[in-house]
């Protein structure tokens, strides 16, 4: 359903914009009806650029972005309006997504205006309901209200439902549970879950492992602007594989398991895990191509486990043919 | 050393009344304990850890004790409580990281603040060097800018600056909610190795994320709403809790390992008390799947079992 | 700073039957910068004294039908402040008030459409160089300089060379054209910093860009600023028209209290002892002046929550 093919962020900085910032590489991964990606990263993994990609937020550089075929990048100007009936984003900071000086459900009304300006109230009015229902939230208790007479579990439930106004494709969540509490923080995160459901995509970016874990079916890690291992989650989770992936679930504070124990039952990674895996029967491993060239990212180890080469001696994440 | 806290309250001035944050607050910290205060937003975490060091001006000391090796603290005291500053207690506030003077070399701001205090920047030098070395990070950190730095080596610069005296309490308040895992690990396994090598004797962190405070404190205090809920160690918080609220909560928290397919967890439904007009009686018992009728007559915080105390009816109550 | 426990979720009022929730905040907030208001001294007084100049701008022309320019009476008269001979006579012969009350008016007209002219281009320029960034704001920022080093006067001296006759609508216009810069600068920076604000994104989301995001998310966020800085230039305007009028530079008809001022030291009123020539106008400007910016101050503290005394 929607499709990423070697997509690529790149920045000009530095004084007259001599230097490239390559934020996001040669990210390729796609999202089927009624399923969960989750892009796992740590801060300035791209995870948060590349959701924005997909929101047309921020433009592509290189690469396609495809909605059931159809190329997403060369949408503009009348045409982007259509494209958001299809695509809806969430964000993490649920006080900064609302215009603190107007009342809460004015998100609705600039759906409403945007795109069904000619529905009679009243039929808006039990639209409204529905989907509020749809997010398990009381329409008595939130309609009507500042963003700050509200929780954030609430806020976040809001969007959701503004969200669903549309009979959206894909959401885009953005780390949207990290700022709410942990008691709130599961409903939420249910709440995504049951709307699989209805056959909605979702891209669910976070920086928490066990909560990708919990909600989705296939796992993206995304390190520096590129993937170094995806694939179906309890096969990335079960036999993590790339050092950076092994890392990451060493490190995950876990609520039986001290983090001793938890490094030392790390399964261990397919192929042995010392040194570049291919190396030997690749001779073009330890080059750093240019995003966007013919060659593949990823190598497929298991079947819908894919790892990116790694070279253990350097920091670089090379490439491999 | 120890601390002994009893009947703390603490209250926020604001123009709609007073809004009470900490209403009766009792427990105590043994020598070379790491004490864990966990809670969600608005419990009165962060004001607890606050009014042991330093009451803002919007807060209002109202009554209660504080106690540290058997000397009373004066917190309701700003002059008075100069000498137990960074001596005998000391913090490492939430965003420390992002407070380091953005202008100053960190060698600088260091002989700054020990200069402020008494020291001379010759003689705690050696020792500084030493605890820079045992964190992990280059000497020459002292001649960079934060700027330069990234969030760990900031926060573990933090933690060493707050430490070089030796406090016998050291409150961490939130130190690793903005870093990345990796390094989350890193710095919380820091602060472990500070008490073991004797530089504090006893350590409150203070934190939302209850699975960092499985990973390196003895025992953990859960706070709801300004009211102390549960306090145990470790494993019998995690494993046995006995509050409802902290069954609820240790069991709303997704683990790797646990996915949706297999096994749906549950949030706690509703949201905590305004503090401005608590209700009476036993806080949680709005969003309390067992509350029942003594429940609207507060519930003492008591010993229920060794070094585990609850305040909560089933438990200690009559029926219980 | 730890946050204020339990003031996030403010009072959650009870549903009642209807399922209608009262909306205390919605009132609260509009009270709340009632009552601000209210209990703060500096806009209570600046905005009775501004009350009071504009009383006199609107209704003393229409009480006082004198015509400023025509002799009144007997040359230097002493103020009576009785009907006919509020402030006295000037060397000529003509009204005080009435050319005070006259000017007053002229003021208020100036720094209304110099002021106002000067907010709205002001505002376009910041808005658009704030939202689009990039090489518009390059270009726009270049002429902002460009306005900004202009030497005003000289400008004038050249232009008024120029033209036999110049109305206050020139005078307004001029003003506005050369004194929107600041503000452009002011209101450009603020748009930065909302630009990248979640709800923003959220606006684009919702099929909303350009000038309707500007309008209608972050020009409501910035209002408080907004009016405030329509105050400042109101008052500068004034305080320029003044200074212009003063040099000579102002309106070549009609009366205003530079031009009040002008005339008096034109004709040696201090030298004279005429002092009711040119204490009323020069009264009348720093009270007015002076009497905006303070509101601006007391406004700026009334809307601004983090400045006001607990």
């Amino acid at each position: 359903m929607l499709s990423l093919n070697k997509v690529s962020k790149t920045y000009k900085i530095g004084t007259f914009g001599g230097q490239d910032l390559i934020a996001v590489r040669d990210v390729s991964f796609d999202i089927s009806p009624g399923e969960v990606v989750s892009l796992i990263g740590e801060s300035g993994s791209g995870k948060t650029t590349v959701g924005k990609m997909v929101l047309k937020l921020i433009s592509i550089s290189s690469g396609s972005i495809t909605l059931d075929g159809a190329d997403v990048a060369s949408i503009r100007g009348s045409a982007v309006k259509p494209y958001y009936r299809q695509v809806q984003g969430v964000f993490q900071d649920p006080f900064s997504s609302y215009n603190p000086i107007f009342k809460a459900d004015r998100v609705f009304e600039m759906i409403r205006s945007e795109y069904f300006a000619g529905m009679a109230r009243s039929e808006w009015s039990d639209k409204i309901d529905a989907v509020l229902r749809a997010v398990t939230l009381d329409p008595g208790q939130v309609l009507n209200k500042y963003p700050h007479q509200l929780s954030g579990g609430q806020l976040q439930r809001l969007l959701v439902a503004r969200a669903l106004l549309l009979d959206i494709k894909v959401l885009v969540a953005d780390e949207i549970i990290s700022m709410l509490d942990a008691s709130t923080r599961i409903d939420v995160l249910n709440l995504l879950a049951d709307l699989k459901s209805r056959g909605l995509g979702i891209l669910f970016i976070t920086h928490d492992l066990s909560l990708g874990n919990y909600i989705s079916e296939k796992t993206v890690i995304l390190r520096r602007g590129e993937v170094v291992e995806m694939g179906a989650t309890e096969k990335v989770f079960g036999r993590p594989t790339h050092p950076y992936t092994r890392l990451l679930l060493s490190s995950v504070p876990q609520l039986h398991k001290k983090w001793a124990t938890i490094e030392a039952e790390l399964a261990a990674p397919i192929g042995g895990g010392k040194g570049c895996l291919f190396h030997d029967a690749y001779p073009l491993a330890g080059r750093n191509p240019q995003p966007g060239s013919d060659e593949p990212t990823l190598v497929k180890i298991e079947d819908d486990h894919y790892v990116g080469c790694f070279d253990l001696d350097s920091e670089k994440v090379a490439r491999v043919a | 050393m120890s601390l002994q806290v009893s009947d703390l309250r603490v209250y926020y001035r604001t123009l709609a009344g007073d809004v009470k944050a900490l209403d009766g607050v009792t427990f105590s910290i043994a020598d070379k304990e790491i004490m864990g205060l966990a809670g969600e937003s608005g419990c009165g975490k962060s004001t607890l850890g606050n009014s042991l060091i330093r009451l803002d001006g919007r807060m209002k000391y109202v009554g209660g004790s504080v106690n540290l090796d058997g000397a009373e603290v004066p917190i309701w005291d700003d002059n008075d409580m100069v000498p137990f500053r960074f001596r005998e207690v000391s913090v490492v506030p939430q965003y420390a990281m992002s407070a380091m003077n953005p202008t100053r070399k960190i060698g600088k701001m260091v002989s700054e603040l020990t200069e402020s205090r008494g020291l001379r920047f010759r003689e705690i030098k050696e020792e500084l060097d030493r605890r820079i070395d045992l964190v992990g990070l280059d000497r020459d950190v002292l001649k960079r800018y934060p700027i330069e730095l990234s969030g760990g080596m900031k926060q573990r610069m933090v933690m060493v600056i707050s430490t070089l005296l030796d406090p016998s309490l050291l409150i961490a308040d939130e130190i690793t909610s903005a870093l990345d895992v990796s390094t989350q690990r890193a710095v919380a396994e820091t602060l472990v190795s500070f008490r073991d090598h004797g530089f504090v004797k006893s350590m409150m962190v203070i934190t939302h994320d209850i699975s960092i405070l499985y990973q390196i404190a003895d025992s953990i205090l859960i706070m709801y709403a300004g009211k102390l809920a549960e306090k145990a160690p470790t494993g019998t918080i995690i494993d046995k809790p006995r509050h409802p609220y902290t069954q609820m909560l240790v069991s709303s928290l997704p683990e790797v390992g646990v996915r949706y397919v297999n096994k749906k967890l549950a949030g706690i439904p509703g949201s905590p008390p305004s503090l401005l007009d608590p209700p009476t009686g036993c806080r949680f018992r709005a969003r309390c799947p067992f509350a029942f009728s003594k429940c609207l007559e507060e519930p003492p915080f008591v010993e229920v079992d060794t070094d585990h105390s609850v305040a909560c009816w089933k438990v200690s109550g009559p029926d219980a | 700073m730890t946050a204020i426990p339990g003031t996030s979720t403010d009072v959650t009022p009870a549903v009642d039957d209807a399922g209608k929730i009262p909306a205390p905040a919605a009132k609260r907030a509009r009270g709340e910068l009632l009552f601000f208001s209210l209990r703060s001294k500096k806009f209570v007084i600046s905005m009775a004294v501004l009350l009071f100049l504009a009383f006199l701008a609107i209704f003393g022309p229409m009480v006082d039908s004198t015509d400023p320019l025509a002799q009144a009476g007997l040359p230097m008269r002493h103020p009576t402040l009785d009907a006919g001979n509020w402030f006295g006579t000037t060397y000529f012969g003509d009204d005080v008030f009435s050319q005070f009350v006259n000017g007053l008016r002229a003021s208020f007209f100036v720094g209304f459409l110099g002021g106002g002219l000067g907010a709205l281009i002001g505002m376009f320029v910041g808005f658009v160089a704030g939202y689009r960034g990039g090489w518009v704001d390059e270009i726009l920022n270049m002429i902002t300089n460009v306005f900004l080093v202009i030497p005003t006067l000289a400008v004038l001296l050249v232009i008024t060379s120029y033209l036999k006759a110049r109305g206050v609508m020139f005078e307004a216009i001029f003003i506005g054209i050369t004194s929107w810069p600041w503000a452009a600068r002011a209101i450009r920076a603020q748009t930065f910093s909302l630009r990248s604000r979640d709800f923003i994104d959220l606006a684009k989301l919702s099929g909303r860009s350009g000038w309707k995001v500007i309008v209608f998310e972050i020009a409501p966020n910035m209002s408080s600023y907004l009016f405030l800085t329509y105050i400042l230039l109101f008052g500068g305007a004034i305080l320029i028209a003044a200074s212009l009028d003063f040099i000579g530079l102002g309106p070549t008809g009609g009366m205003s209290l530079g031009l009040m001022m002008y005339n008096s030291v034109t004709w040696a009123a201090l030298q004279l002892g005429i002092w009711w020539w040119f204490v009323p106008p020069g009264v009348g400007i720093i009270a007015l002046v002076g009497a905006l910016y303070v509101m601006n101050v007391g406004l700026d503290e009334i809307f601004n929550p983090k400045l006001r005394e607990m």
